[in-house]
């Protein structure tokens, strides 16, 4: 298990109900972690449509997750 | 120079810091707030960002403008937070020796943005209701390739 913490935005953080959250997980990659939560928490975002950010940087689905890292999920993005 | 506001965006002092005597061109692309999107009356719009990973990107997309094209100077600024109609959402600014590469160059700034920036919207319609932007269960991922630009 690692430790982790997650920040939410947006459809995400509404639907998580909460801003940020520290987790113990056993989940190897931001793929496998997002379907932890997507199953706990009924986020409605299939995880193909889902990117990763692991300490401020984007990140691949299968990238390592590690011990201490503070990661966000970005729903489809919509600036301009 | 890339950044996130708070608060409303001043294109005028952001024109001032691109002056440049080597430039004969000056683009600049100013994204508003308007009342309809895909049939339904907008009041208002919200703009969330994960601002670290905004800037470092936006900074990124810069740079890649400057590499791309024959620029002198480029700003682009975006903003957060709770947008009434006809406000401004996001402002780009880029000199050049002559307009064809600022011209090419304001619109690659504004389409990367659209398109990579961690920035989601939300509207709030005149009926009551509100969405989130592209995150209905159908449509395109984050990062995908831009949509044609619809301002």
């Amino acid at each position: 298990m690692i430790n982790v913490r997650i920040q939410y935005f947006a459809i995400l953080r509404e639907q998580r109900g909460q801003n940020e959250e520290a987790l113990a997980t056993a989940a190897a990659t931001p793929t496998a972690l997002y379907e932890e939560l997507r199953a706990r928490h009924g986020f409605t975002l299939p995880a193909d449509r889902i990117r990763a950010a692991v300490n401020e940087t984007f990140v691949a689905a299968d990238a390592p997750l590690r011990d201490g890292d503070r990661i966000v999920f970005i729903p489809p993005v919509a600036g301009g | 120079m890339f950044s996130i506001s708070a608060v409303p965006i001043d294109p005028a002092a952001l024109q001032r810091r691109l002056a440049d005597a080597r430039a004969g061109a000056c683009v600049t692309f100013e994204g508003w707030v308007r009342n309809l999107n895909e049939g339904q009356t907008v009041g208002a719009l919200e703009y969330e960002a994960f601002v670290p990973l905004a800037e470092s990107e936006g900074t990124k997309i810069l740079a890649e403008a400057r590499a791309k094209f024959d620029l002198l100077g480029a700003i682009c600024v975006h903003r957060t937070g709770l947008l009434q109609l006809g406000d401004m959402a996001v402002w780009v600014g880029v000199t050049a020796a002559h307009r064809g590469a600022a011209f090419d160059a304001c619109r690659y700034v504004i389409d990367e943005a659209k398109a990579r920036l961690p920035i989601w919207k939300k509207e709030h319609y005149a009926a009551g209701t509100t969405a989130w932007i592209n995150c209905a269960t159908r449509g395109e991922a984050a990062g995908a390739p831009a949509a044609p630009p619809q301002f």
